[in-house]
């Protein structure tokens, strides 16, 4: 069985510090009592990448993300933004340190209004204190100004729907478009890595398809790296420069969307062993018919 | 009428006061989900620390000041000013050394840390002042009279610095930077932290506002009021709570028309006359607030402006 796998792991890794490695996991562990939940990860993400991590259900995706984020700390291993550890780092640090992210399932401030949410996101860039806040100095008075033009410029990125709806309560918003509220507010902070934890979840197709359109945008535009998870393999397939596939806290792959995809071991994790039998089949198949 | 017109003013001034506190009590509950028990302990230290400035700048009940002048004034905006950062670093300091290490815990675990914090600031004040009333300075503040009303200008000042307060706190919490990150805080802590606000540093501004507010309310009491004693804070801090849960606990709206409303149903109950109540209603004010808290929580246990519970983390 191992003698068919396409052999990836390591294969980026090894070249030490990439010049233009942006994130890099080495030997990440992350352990919850007796689970371990992540396992010697280790990846590489260069500048202005899409990178995508998939993975059956509890492989340890989303809990890749928190430790990059910060919400938790990893076991042992590290993490390198820029080639600087950013490991024991608070989250609010971190995002100062230029990485931000969306959620699975959205996690916007719903009593907040669409502009309120991307000025939250603006949060870190602005100076203003309490009595700044309260006595409203022109500075502060110019800055919130300065943050509201930004708010609305982000907000255009997806084209005049968020600016009409900027003072509505982001409760009052369609699944799409409070995703890409979600995206705006991690914008806001100016990051450079942008995490996006299932960007298309509940979305239906023709909405998927936007939402692939404007990833690609925020990297080609904008020049943002992204790091991604998501569950439609057409979207990951379809965008990714390369493709990390987890499964139970550990990577068993990691290249081109088209290795991964023909790779048993991701098959078989991935879509199940009944799915794998199915390959095997068609592999029979081919063979057979190529002998013919 | 004129009964009418001085129970109205002397209610709304009554209710601002508890508005001041229960803000205190809605923005800990809204930020962390904790009945902050020791909130009208640190309101009572307000009046004591009040009492101690005013006599320290030589405003003494044995010799009381007779009339208004701009050198009183001063002295009352300095005991104001002072009595609002003394609770709000003691505020920040209770956080600091009694809530944030149990954030964790299960949710009962700061509770009575809360409960011991409490009985702690009462044993303080009683160190301090004593176990009996404290006298409180009365000030030269007239009246104004038209005809047969006749309204203390106390209560008029009281209202105008709540209010003020009020608004200062409503303008920092709904259009400002530090006010966008504190709602984004209280509604999902985690996301705020994941957008790089400094969730510690916003919780302590939160109890530095909170308590700096029960501060002023402090400040306000002792010019109201004829005396204070350390346990003052836990009666008039269960009043006030009860103004916050019948506003709905978290909401900051919730809690100012809370605190009026009980003042005036404070205020009103005294014209129940002896044949309905004996002792008449004068008696039996505190009975009926919390009577209400009892019924609120019944019929409507989030409150006049509440939501149903917002989802948690």
């Amino acid at each position: 069985m191992s003698s068919d796998q396409v052999e990836l792991k390591g294969q980026p890794e090894s070249a030490v510090a990439t010049a233009d490695a942006l994130l890099e996991l080495r030997s990440v562990t992350k352990t919850f009592g007796g689970l371990t939940a992540v396992s010697g990860v280790n990846l590489l993400v260069r500048q202005r990448e899409i990178v995508s991590v998939i993975g059956p259900n509890g492989a340890g995706k989303t809990t890749v993300f928190n430790l990059i984020t910060g919400i938790y700390r990893p076991t042992s291993g590290e993490i390198l933004l820029n080639g600087q550890s950013i490991v024991n780092q608070s989250p609010d640090r971190i995002v100062t340190k230029g990485i931000t992210r969306t959620f699975q399932n959205i996690r916007l401030f719903n009593s907040m209004t669409v502009l309120e949410n991307v000025l939250v996101g603006q949060h870190t860039r602005l100076k203003a204190g309490v009595l700044g806040s309260l006595f409203r100095p022109p500075q502060v008075v110019a800055e919130e100004r300065k943050a509201r033009e930004r708010a609305l410029e982000l907000l255009s990125f997806f084209g005049p729907v968020l600016i009409e709806r900027q003072d509505e309560y982001v409760s009052n918003l369609s699944y799409a478009d409070r995703r890409r509220v979600e995206i705006a507010r991690a914008l806001a902070a100016d990051p450079k890595l942008l995490l996006l934890d299932e960007p298309t979840a509940g979305m239906n197709e023709a909405e998927t398809l936007d939402a692939v359109k404007y990833i690609r945008r925020l990297r080609d535009e904008l020049g943002l790296t992204i790091l991604l998870i998501e569950h439609k393999l057409a979207v990951t397939m379809g965008m990714s420069d390369h493709i990390a596939v987890l499964d139970y806290g550990q990577k068993i792959a990691d290249g081109l969307p088209d290795e991964v995809r023909y790779d048993k071991r991701v098959i078989e994790a991935y879509l199940g062993r009944q799915a794998k039998e199915e390959a095997d089949q068609r592999d029979a198949e081919a063979a057979a018919r190529e002998e013919e | 009428m004129a009964t009418f017109v001085n129970l109205l003013i002397v209610g709304l001034a009554t209710g601002a006061i508890y508005a001041l506190i229960a803000l205190g009590y809605t923005m800990v509950y809204g930020i962390i989900e904790l009945i902050n028990f020791a909130h009208g302990d640190i309101f009572m230290l307000g009046t004591f620390v009040t009492i101690a400035i005013l006599s320290a700048l030589g405003v003494q009940y044995s010799h009381p000041p007779t009339a208004m002048s701009w050198e009183l004034v001063g002295q009352l905006a300095l005991a104001c000013v002072g009595s609002f950062l003394f609770c709000a670093i003691l505020g920040v300091v209770i956080e600091r050394v009694a809530y944030r290490p149990l954030r964790s815990a299960p949710r009962l675990a700061p509770l009575i840390s809360a409960i011991g914090v409490s009985l702690v600031l009462q044993d303080v004040g009683k160190l301090w002042f004593g176990p009996t009333n404290v006298s409180i300075v009365p000030m030269p503040i007239g009246a104004i009279s038209a005809g047969p009303i006749n309204i203390d200008i106390i209560n008029i000042f009281v209202l105008i610095v709540a209010l003020a307060l009020m608004a200062g706190l409503h303008f920092l919490v709904n259009f400002t930077r530090m006010g966008r990150a504190m709602r984004a805080v209280a509604q999902d802590r985690d996301a705020a932290a994941l957008m790089g606000v400094n969730v510690n540093l916003i919780i302590a501004l939160t109890f530095f506002i909170g308590a700096g507010l029960a501060g002023a309310g402090g400040f306000i009491y002792t010019l109201k009021f004829p005396n204070t004693y350390f346990y003052l804070g836990f009666q008039q801090g269960l009043i006030a709570f009860t103004a916050a849960v019948l506003g709905g606990i978290g909401n900051l709206a919730g809690a100012m028309v809370g605190g009026l409303l009980i003042g005036l149903i404070y205020s009103f109950v005294t014209l129940i006359p002896n044949n309905i109540l004996p002792h008449g209603g004068n008696a039996w004010n505190q009975a009926v607030i919390f009577a209400i808290l009892i019924l609120i929580l019944i019929f409507r246990p989030s409150g006049l402006f509440g939501q149903h519970t917002p989802e948690k983390v």
